[in-house]
């Protein structure tokens, strides 16, 4: 009876729009679905520096190795938003990462595709990154309000990674033969894994529709998949690209581009397991995380003498 | 163009250039974090300082940009110290090179914000307060693991007795250096020993590390032009793009 009443002003309150704040009550599910959905977000970042540090040590420009370190060391501040803000919900940051290595929590599936060339550096800018924008943006009114906030301060700084995406773009779209034939390339191999980043159709995603009612999120996979490809045509179009899609065409009563099915037995295949890097990429962290252990162990141990050092003083 | 000016700003910013690749290495490795945000933001210093550094040698010699300088110079045109060029074998050695050359840098620009070059003492101004934080950074860092564990300990223990030999070229004087210095321009190398030395002897004695004795390694330098093998494989992957398209700007 008593979380039936909390429930009803519960969901008063996301109808008014009032943020959910931590120490709040919220149902369980409500709590589940942002642990899930805050940590993976943050587990995409961070699996995400690995296919833009690949081509780190190998900008060929100092403007450009400058812009690229920036733009990683940005995704690995936007994990830590993120983690922060899922902690809020009562999990701690090593068990986020327990669960991303026993494989039981899921990161962006785009990151399991390889950065072959140079190109690709554009394109995740400009499509990776230009995709999660639109669906970043539409979190920022989501419900939770630490969530709310990380969302705010994450979407200025993708802004300037897909400005630096597109301009990589451009500069190749206008250079010699090669570099054209280059981005083209990436193009090729980075359209639909970045239409695929939106998630299923709505008639078969498992958890829109109460994460609607709850305002956790505040569109469909369909809707925000649409805007992305409607803005993003033209700028395609506008650096002479062609897109993988030949049925790729406006269409005058709705006025949205109309695209082919989308291939949902590769992003389920990528999703579970078998794409180009998800090994690779789950391994790295883990290593990385291992080969720490003892510097971890190390920090702590010094902080506790310091404690008792100070404590004595 | 005073050729010694060139050498001398190669020599930094190459310095700067090679470290900074060698974090970029490390991008999404770090025991935290934190600490790869941290470390990221040294790497983003350094590049920066390279950049200024470069900027400046290009227009010494003229017709050529610092990218120019950067992807397209032999490794024998390279002037960077062999320290920097040593590999990321864990972040025992990552931390230690890191400690030993942001000591060396504060001693460095110390003296640089004084040159008698405008152009030098301006990009010191700005770079030694970079520079003072990565200090602060890398000295806490030094405490942590010397005064962690004795695990901890051991580790840094042996990443500082193996890279003490590269310490050497730092203060070792060539023709550059005594132009440098009778221009006003910059200091004697061996001039910098003895205040490095005490900053990095007080930390380590803080963190129970023992300082190695002090040895010879080698008569030939980064700065002259001798290279480790390292440096053959960075600039390999470094220039891989600009080289292989030649014709291209990026």
């Amino acid at each position: 009876m008593e979380d039936e009443k909390k429930l009803i002003q519960f969901q008063q309150k996301i109808d008014q729009d009032i943020k959910i704040e931590p120490r709040d009550w919220m149902p369980e599910k409500y709590r589940q679905t942002l642990i899930r959905q805050i940590s993976q977000h943050a587990h995409s970042e961070i699996i995400g520096m690995q296919p833009e540090g690949n081509w780190l040590t190998r900008a060929p420009s100092l403007r450009s190795k400058k812009i690229l370190m920036a733009k990683i060391q940005d995704e690995a501040g936007h994990g830590l938003y993120l983690y922060c803000a899922a902690e809020t919900l009562g999990i701690k940051r090593e068990q986020f990462l327990q669960w991303l290595h026993e494989g039981k929590a899921k990161y962006s599936s785009v990151f399991n595709y390889p950065t072959l060339t140079w190109a690709d550096m554009g394109a995740v800018g400009w499509l990776v990154d230009g995709a999660a924008i639109v669906n970043q943006v539409s979190l920022q009114g989501t419900s939770y309000g630490p969530y709310a906030r990380a969302m705010v301060k994450i979407c200025m700084e993708e802004s300037f990674h897909q400005r630096q995406g597109f301009e990589i773009m451009v500069q190749l779209a206008n250079g010699t033969k090669e570099q054209k034939e280059m981005a083209q390339d990436a193009v090729n191999r980075w359209w639909w894994p970045s239409i695929m980043m939106f998630g299923p159709h709505d008639s078969e995603s498992a958890h829109s529709n109460q994460s609607l009612k709850w305002k956790i999120k505040r569109e469909s996979n369909d809707e925000l998949r649409q805007r992305f490809i409607d803005k993003t045509i033209e700028q395609g179009h506008h650096l002479g690209l062609i897109f993988p899609d030949p049925n790729l065409k406006l269409n005058p009563e709705t006025n949205h581009y109309d695209y082919s099915p989308i291939d949902w037995d590769e992003f389920w295949n990528v999703v579970k397991g078998n794409g180009a890097g998800n090994r690779q990429r789950l391994n790295h962290h883990i290593k990385a995380h291992e080969d720490g252990k003892w510097v971890r162990e190390a920090a702590i141990a010094y902080a506790k003498k310091s404690n008792l050092k100070q404590k004595s003083a | 163009m005073n050729d010694k000016i060139f050498d001398y700003c190669l020599r930094i910013g190459d310095s700067s250039l090679i470290l900074s690749h060698r974090i970029g290495e490390y991008c999404s490795k770090a025991p935290i974090l934190e600490e790869d945000l941290a470390i990221t933001n040294v790497g983003l210093d350094l590049l920066g300082q390279a950049e200024s550094f470069l900027n400046y040698a290009a227009e010494l010699k003229g017709n050529t940009t610092a990218d120019e300088l950067t992807f397209k110079r032999k490794e024998k045109d390279f002037r960077c110290l062999h320290l920097v060029q040593t590999p990321n074998i864990d972040f025992a050695f990552i931390l230690t090179r890191q400690f030993l050359i942001d000591c060396y840098h504060q001693t460095l620009f110390n003296q640089l914000i004084n040159s008698q070059d405008e152009r030098i003492s301006g990009i010191s101004k700005k770079a030694i307060k970079e520079i003072n934080y990565h200090l602060k950074r890398s000295t806490e860092w030094i405490l942590r693991l010397g005064l962690g564990t004795d695990h901890s300990n051991q580790r840094l223990q042996n990443a500082v007795n193996e890279l003490w030999m590269y310490t050497d070229e730092l203060f070792i004087d060539n023709e550059t250096d005594i132009k440098m210095d009778k221009l006003n321009i910059g200091p004697l190398s061996s001039s910098l020993k003895n205040p490095w030395e005490q900053l990095v002897t007080s930390t380590l004695r803080s963190a129970s590390i023992e300082v190695p004795e002090a040895n010879l390694y080698s008569l030939q330098y980064g700065k002259n032009g001798f290279h480790t093998e390292y440096l053959g494989y960075i600039l390999a992957e470094m220039q891989h793009l600009p080289l292989l398209y030649p014709d291209a700007s990026w």
